[in-house]
């Protein structure tokens, strides 16, 4: 089982080029906040950037706060997300304990990130991975719901790969 | 894919009245956006007769039909009356803005009348707000920033933040309006314009989204201009020494202003070249929104300010404009000395081009005593580093008749002072490109007398040198003459395609007419993929035309003597052929103004 970590977030130039892919890739939006990473700078750019991402928590606390199952516990950490099941309450983005969930400011419906990892080819300078959890059998991962991932079938950039094939391909990173 | 057919969709804010309203502004197949469609907006709604300063004249910012569907389209074109010469004008600017618009669902902002008090506009997907910012009279940039990013927390990250400085405040000709943290609307004024509107800033919350197109043209399309930016070497340069790499290279070539132009090359070099402020100052890279190149580069300036050891640090972006203007310009030799000077720069709301090259004028008119230290206060020499800061801070403030008049334009302290024959003008303060004939031609005479509109100086340097002493023939100049200005009428109908999109003109390699036409087409702009070629013809009269409406007389341009005296590694200037080429574009531009009107169908 893998996790996406923004593990190098010092390197980051803020291009917003992973918060993009999410949104073109898995939820077939052109935006930077309907996105399950999102890319925010404290105090402005000189201060550089920091990236909202689910943790991965186990349990997820947003899991336990969905009234109706639409939020599922997801193998080794973080959750699935089934938004027909989905009434807007947004109980899920207020038990979030560090603001990882977006909620989309026409529709109310969650945006949170799946660990799919098909953000991490288009961050430049390799500021985001694709991470094994830590104590955990490397599992393959189980898809995710349709209604979750939505996932488009065009391979719209090369397969994620864990974190050393992330760092090659980084264009900078050469 | 656009939400209309046919339209831009346009907020237009009165901040006289406070009423607003959203314009669904037709003809896009014609204006495209960007460039094309400020100029549109001029045409509709400007004041042509009314001077640049009313407050009714319109302030517009335009993005176009591919920001933020494709990676480097992440440029704002603004679109003004210039305090600086009165004409139309634009300035490009990235940061956040692009996006910041384009997630607001706004295809431009177009600001007209003046608020009642200093004020603060918030716009976005669903929020429109004028605020009173009456305290924040006088800050710097950096004080207002900080301020302003009390305004809509809930995007943070997702908002671009544009400000004005004092210099704004103050009306010089040449203030910049600030985006974000290191980009600027620089050259021509648009700060003024904010300051005579009494806009402090504007901030742009990026809440909202688009839907992308169905089917598999988009997806691909995206992901081979994507490899093509990121998996060649196209855009390496801009990300690794950046553009101040051109330093040394310029400086060698005996094509880099040195001390008001009166040297194009000196030994010195090795103290503000690329390479030693990526050696020793560069913190790290930043981005545009939308752009994984990252090519704005952050120096790290470390400064004492009292004894036993007391440092603060800055951090202070830097180009090879920057540098050139307020480095070689000013004899500074010192890369530390340079950051210095462009982070006061930055805070006062200066443009660093115009400032640091009036200051260049400024110094070598106080050497020869055609002003004296009455006018200046300072005593202005070139590599006083600390004398340039305090002339900044005179100019950004007006603080005597002097700085005032050189903070309407070197041109008119040269019409006041004298020292006209040592103006580093083209139209407005040089650009860092001492290559020749034809970039002085072009940014003497360009739309928008910048190094931007053409790529005169690499003309320039295509051309390979004469033989020591001699100059063209009458029919040489002739077929050189028609030459170089169908390369710089043609260079700047390619460039209004990428300022019409609008595309950073770095990506100018991989953005392709074609290509261009193909991006549109992918997101449903089919009428627009086209009608590309018609329009960019029509854009480009248009804008023009805008120009020659708002007082433009390119018969009465002239180039400075100054321009005529140096040498670069072509030899010296040939007078004959730089007059030819004046005259020869006069013409031409008069000729693309009066192409034919656009017809709506």
């Amino acid at each position: 089982m893998k996790i996406l970590k923004a593990s190098r977030m010092e390197r980051c130039i803020g291009c917003h080029g992973c918060s993009l892919a999410c949104a073109r890739l898995v939820h077939k939006r052109l935006s930077w906040a309907t996105a399950g990473i999102r890319i925010t700078s404290a105090g402005g750019l000189s201060t550089g950037f920091e990236a909202r991402l689910c943790l991965a928590c186990n349990p997820a606390p947003c899991a336990l706060a969905c009234p109706t199952g639409a939020y599922a516990q997801r193998k080794g950490g973080g959750v699935k997300v089934n938004r027909d099941l989905c009434i807007r309450c947004g109980n899920c983005a207020a038990a979030c304990p560090v603001d990882a969930i977006h909620l989309d400011g026409e529709t109310g419906l969650p945006y949170v990130c799946i660990h799919c990892g098909r953000c991490v080819p288009f961050c430049p300078h390799a500021c985001i991975e694709l991470a094994d959890l830590p104590d955990t059998p490397d599992t393959p991962d189980t898809p995710d719901t349709p209604e979750q991932a939505n996932p488009d079938k065009t391979p719209d950039a090369p397969a994620p790969g864990a974190d050393a094939d992330a760092a090659r391909e980084a264009p900078h990173a050469r | 894919m656009p939400a209309s057919a046919t339209a831009s969709r346009v907020l237009h804010v009165d901040l006289a009245t406070g009423a607003s309203r959203i314009i669904p502004f037709e003809g896009r197949p014609l204006h495209l956006g960007g460039s094309g469609l400020a100029a549109a907006l001029y045409e509709a709604y400007g004041l042509p007769g009314a001077p640049a300063e009313d407050p009714r004249q319109p302030l517009i910012f335009a993005i176009g039909p591919l920001t933020g569907y494709y990676p480097l389209m992440s440029k704002v074109v603004c679109g003004f009356r210039s305090p600086y010469n009165g004409q139309w004008a634009e300035s490009h600017a990235g940061g956040r803005l692009a996006l910041a618009l384009r997630f607001a669902g706004y295809d431009a902002l177009m600001i007209t009348g003046a608020a009642r008090t200093l004020s603060c506009l918030v716009v976005g997907s669903r929020r429109l707000e004028v605020h009173d910012v009456h305290y924040l009279r006088g800050q710097d940039v950096f004080v207002t920033g900080k301020y302003l990013r009390r305004f809509g927390k809930d995007s943070s990250g997702h908002r671009s933040t544009v400000r004005i400085g004092p210099a704004g405040e103050k009306g010089v000709a040449f203030a910049c309006a600030n985006v974000d943290s290191f980009r600027h609307f620089g050259r021509l004024g648009a700060g003024a314009v904010m300051g005579a509107k009494n806009l402090k800033g504007i901030v742009v919350l990026g809440d909202g989204g688009a839907a992308l197109p169905e089917g598999k043209d988009y997806p691909k399309l995206f992901r081979d201009i994507y490899g093509a930016v990121t998996g060649t070497d196209m855009m390496q340069k801009y990300h690794d020494l950046g553009t101040a790499e051109n330093l040394s290279v310029l400086n060698e070539l005996k094509a880099l202003p040195w001390r008001n132009l009166q040297a194009t090359t000196d030994p010195a070099i090795d103290g503000i070249s690329g390479e030693r402020f990526a050696e020793q100052l560069l913190l790290r890279q930043t981005a545009c929104a939308g752009c994984p190149v990252g090519c704005i580069h952050i120096g790290l300036l470390r400064q004492q300010f009292a004894r036993d050891h007391e440092f603060l640090y800055k951090q202070v972006s830097y180009d090879y404009e920057p540098i050139f203007a307020q480095g070689s310009m000013l004899g500074l030799t010192n890369a530390s000395d340079v950051l210095a000077l462009l982070d006061d720069t930055e805070k006062l709301g200066l443009d660093c081009m115009s400032a640091g090259v009036a200051l260049a004028w400024a110094t070598e008119a106080l050497e020869r005593g055609v002003i004296t230290e009455a006018e200046t206060i300072v005593p202005l020499a070139f590599g006083n580093v600390a004398a340039y800061m305090t002339g900044l801070n005179h100019l950004a403030n007006g603080a005597n008749e002097f700085w005032r008049t050189l903070g309407r334009g070197t041109p008119s302290a040269t019409d006041a002072y004298g020292g006209r024959e040592f103006s580093c003008v083209l139209g407005q303060e040089m650009a860092g490109y001492a290559t020749g004939e034809v970039f002085f031609v072009a940014q003497a005479l360009g739309f928008r007398h910048s190094h931007l509109d053409s790529g005169g100086y690499s003309f320039d340097q295509s051309v390979p040198p004469r033989e020591p002493g001699t100059f063209r023939t009458p029919e040489e100049i002739a077929a050189d003459v028609d030459k170089a200005v169908a390369f710089l009428a043609d260079d700047e109908q390619k460039r209004i395609a990428i300022n019409c999109m609008v595309a950073c003109l770095f990506s100018r390699k991989a953005y392709s007419m074609p290509r261009l036409q193909e991006a549109l087409a992918a997101i449903g702009c089919r009428a627009e993929a086209d009608g590309m070629p018609d329009a960019l013809r029509t854009v480009q009269a248009a804008r023009w035309r805008l120009k020659l409406q708002t007082g433009y007389r390119p018969e009465e341009v002239t180039i400075p003597k100054r321009f005529t005296e140096i040498v670069t590694w072509k030899g010296p200037i040939d007078t004959t052929y730089m007059e030819a080429l004046r005259l020869a574009y006069v013409d031409a531009i008069r000729r693309m103004a009066d192409a034919p009107a656009p017809t709506a169908d």
